[in-house]
């Protein structure tokens, strides 16, 4: 099934969205942020926090906002301290931690002496950290094939532990992805909680600690199902960068990471998301993680009719952004979602022609597709239609990814039932429909394809608009959902600072990277990467 | 002599044959002793007549009843006591109309969805122009000044927001209700608005499908809407609480 849309239209879509991202970008490469800073000091293995439960990093980068040389960066007062003083990273940020280390006092190295000793860390975080990535590519493809599209459940106990169980659960039932629902206003804090979370609201805190359980639970599952089953949580919030470090650090597959999501509906300062968003997408990049944008925020503040060409735009922005981040298309999951009024005439009609529109602009990116939600209400029955609907749309226009819709969703968070009922639904249909949007057209000049032709036109007008005033003037002029953010508004501005003349991030050196891709190609791999049991050969493929 | 009252049954397909559709997971496996001990349970919340019709394994150790039963229990519903009123509903019109030439004031309403709650669509629904149910939002009546604060509005952010704003009506919508934690952020919600004295000059009102309004009027809330509240149902309170406070 394809829709005939002009595809000059398309590439100029594209071209707005290149200057839009253009603009953006100029201004934010020579800043960074304190979070930025976090992440490389996450990188280069840092961990933990002192006694009063402030994590290390943050320490850190307070410690060097203090004496006010942040601009510097982290890692050029960390490469001249472990200089200095003979001390691992670890050890130092312990002691930065414990307030025994000063790390300005310390004897100030040559300064090329500092940069060839940072390279080096770097280069041995790379070829540790890509060799763990081959690792988990290596076991993904022992295991067999998954059928398209993923499944994709959430679980959202609050506590790590029975998230555990129900991901098993789900694992078995079929899923394919599993998101690790996180504490609802982490996007606020501008630091990552540590340790792991048994009594979280919402859902459980991203941290390393309960990424890594989640994680070893869900290789085991891999393991008994013999299919691959992805790990997911999210990065949008004012620790973007840091929580991508981490995702890349435990191995999760995909990072819900949305740049415009903090500033719409977080009032996180623009400038400040912007910068977050390009160096913790250059590092999921790096790592060949899968992103997955969140215009289903957008579509369920609209009306997902009349103004759904805006969340056209911002799929054409998210992706304009993540590639000028060094990232791939293939995993670039734009976000999208099924939130029509089911009391509109042919509702499943323009739902698919929304969802066929959204895989043909953006052919190559692992589309996200989300269910029904505003619509829902305590009719779990009804709602169990809805979702069957939704199921096949996305079927029918072959989605990459699906986000399963719950039965319950305008009532709890999934019980263990609600998540097999949509498993058991979403199964069905794959199995049922998965021929269709091959079989069946739609007819050249009917209603559906006047819709797509519509509803590029005014994406085409809206992004013309957007690249004349830039992305600053227009988030600040209502062009998104109606809300206006300053420039200087909102959370997180005074962590953001110009790189000064000794700042380091070799992190973005092409040459440190390549070095570390052709170590870790050699198989030149430092230490053995742990990964739980044995890996078994591919069995029968189901 | 009273008058002789009807007792009502659940009702499946004949008077008083008390039908009951149930469903829930136990944490163990699929079997014929987990099959006998969902029936058990069945038969311990008091249903007779008891049908297991079906029964799944859901993996790592948990499975999956529906069944049906029946129920002796009845009720005299006349009997019960209700504490939401259902009260007239006044038109868009007449609203206005009250508002400007009786109260002769414009009403500020701030909306929020307050704590962790992200659910917007019931706020969104009373207080957005395009509304609900085919009735304009409360944004589309000239008299009220609407400021929705929108999703996971902390409590300190909607006093603040009342204060500033000069509200006359804080709505405050909960579609979460898990382990109660409504309850919790309306309290505080309430008593931080009694502390800072701005409680007497204010109409406290919240609304959610899961509501108790019993509840919602104990922790300190003038009133409370339950699912399926129309922006009318809300603007007429408005105006008769608005009114008698002004007499």
């Amino acid at each position: 099934m394809r829709l005939p849309i002009p595809t000059e239209q398309v590439r100029h879509c594209r071209q707005l969205a290149a200057s839009i991202a253009g603009g953006v970008q100029d201004e934010i490469s020579p800043l960074s942020t304190v979070s930025v800073e976090r992440s490389l000091l996450r990188l280069v293995g840092i961990e933990g926090s002192n006694q009063e439960s402030v994590p290390l990093v943050n320490c850190f980068i307070d410690q060097l906002t203090g004496q006010r040389v942040l601009e510097d960066g982290a890692l050029y007062w960390l490469s001249n301290a472990i200089l200095a003083t003979g001390e691992t990273p670890q050890g130092i940020a312990e002691r930065v931690g414990a307030r025994s280390l000063d790390l300005v006092r310390l004897p100030r190295q040559p300064r090329r002496a500092i940069e060839n000793h940072c390279r080096g860390i770097v280069q041995d975080a790379l070829v540790t950290l890509l060799g763990k990535r081959r690792r988990r590519r290596e076991m993904e493809e022992s295991l067999a094939r998954t059928t398209s599209p993923w499944l994709y459940v959430i679980v959202a106990t609050g506590n790590i532990y029975d998230d555990i169980e129900q991901a098993k659960a789900a694992a078995e039932q079929g899923a394919d992805a599993v998101a690790v629902i996180r504490s609802t206003a982490q996007s606020l804090l501008d630091y990552v909680p540590e340790g792991i979370t048994t009594e979280g609201f919402g859902g459980t805190y991203a941290t390393g600690a309960n990424f890594r359980l989640m994680r070893g639970a869900l290789d085991e599952a891999s393991r008994q199902s013999n299919r691959y089953v992805r790990q997911v949580n999210y990065c949008s919030g004012l620790c973007m960068a840091e929580i991508a470090a981490l995702g890349v650090l435990e191995g999760l597959d995909i990072l819900v990471n949305d740049a415009l999501y903090g500033i719409l509906f977080r009032d996180l300062n623009m400038i400040r998301t912007m910068v977050d968003q390009h160096f913790s997408r250059y590092l999921l990049g790096l790592f060949d993680t899968t992103i997955v944008t969140g215009e289903d925020n957008l579509i369920k503040t609209i009306d997902a009719f009349e103004e759904y060409p805006i969340v056209l735009v911002s799929q054409f922005i998210n992706e304009q952004l993540a590639k000028n981040a060094g990232m791939r298309e293939e995993r670039i999951g734009l976000g999208h979602a099924a939130e029509l009024d089911p009391a509109l005439e042919d509702s499943f009609l323009k739902e698919l022609v929304q969802a066929q529109l959204v895989r043909q602009l953006f052919p190559r990116s692992p589309v996200k597709f989300m269910p029904p939600t505003r619509y829902k209400s305590g009719n779990i029955f009804f709602a169990h239609v809805l979702d069957t609907l939704f199921n096949l749309v996305a079927v029918w226009t072959d989605q990459a990814i699906v986000l399963l819709g719950m039965p319950t969703e305008a009532i709890h968070t999934p019980y263990v039932q609600d998540r097999y009922l949509s498993l058991e639904s979403a199964l069905h249909v794959r199995r049922a429909a998965g021929s269709l949007g091959q079989e069946v057209r739609l007819k050249p000049n009917g209603q559906g394809a006047a819709r797509a032709c519509w509803l590029l036109a005014r994406t085409e007008e809206s992004l013309t608009r957007i690249a004349e005033e830039g992305l600053w003037n227009s988030l600040a002029s209502g062009a998104f959902s109606a809300i206006k953010r300053a420039r200087r508004g909102g959370r997180g501005y005074d962590g953001v600072f110009r790189k000064g003349h000794f700042y380091l991030n070799p992190f973005l050196d092409r040459e440190v990277v390549r070095r570390a891709r052709r170590k870790v190609a050699q198989n030149t791999l430092p230490g053995a990467i742990e990964l739980p049991g044995a890996i078994e050969l591919p069995g029968a493929v189901v | 002599m009273s008058e002789e009252r009807p007792f009502i049954r659940p009702y499946g397909d004949r008077l008083n044959d008390g039908a009951v559709q149930l469903s829930f997971s136990l944490p163990i496996s699929l079997s014929a002793r987990s099959r006998e001990a969902a029936k058990s349970i069945a038969g311990r919340l008091g249903l007779e007549q008891i049908r297991l019709v079906s029964a799944l394994d859901l993996g790592n150790g948990f499975s999956f009843y529906i069944l049906y039963g029946a129920t002796t229990v009845e009720i005299d519903d006349q009997a019960i006591h209700l504490t939401e009123v259902e009260r007239p509903l006044l038109d868009f019109w007449r609203i206005n109309q009250l508002l400007e030439f009786e109260l002769k004031k414009r009403v500020t309403v701030v909306g929020a969805t307050i704590g962790t709650d992200a659910h917007t669509v019931g706020l969104d629904a009373i207080l957005n122009a395009k509304g609900f149910g085919g009735e304009s939002g409360l944004e589309r009546y000239p008299q009220f000044r609407v400021v929705n604060l929108g999703a996971q509005a902390p409590p300190d952010e909607v006093l603040e927001a009342a204060r500033e704003q000069r509200a006359d009506v804080v709505l405050v919508s909960q579609v979460v209700t898990q382990r109660n934690a409504h309850l919790e952020n309306l309290s505080l919600l309430a008593e931080m608005l009694e502390a800072e004295g701005l409680r007497q000059d204010l109409l406290l009102i919240c609304g959610g499908p899961y509501i108790d309004s019993q509840v919602a009027l104990e922790v300190g809330f003038d009133a409370a809407f339950g699912p399926g509240t129309t922006p009318l149902a809300v603007a007429s309170l408005i105006v008769e609480e608005l009114l008698r406070k002004a007499q």
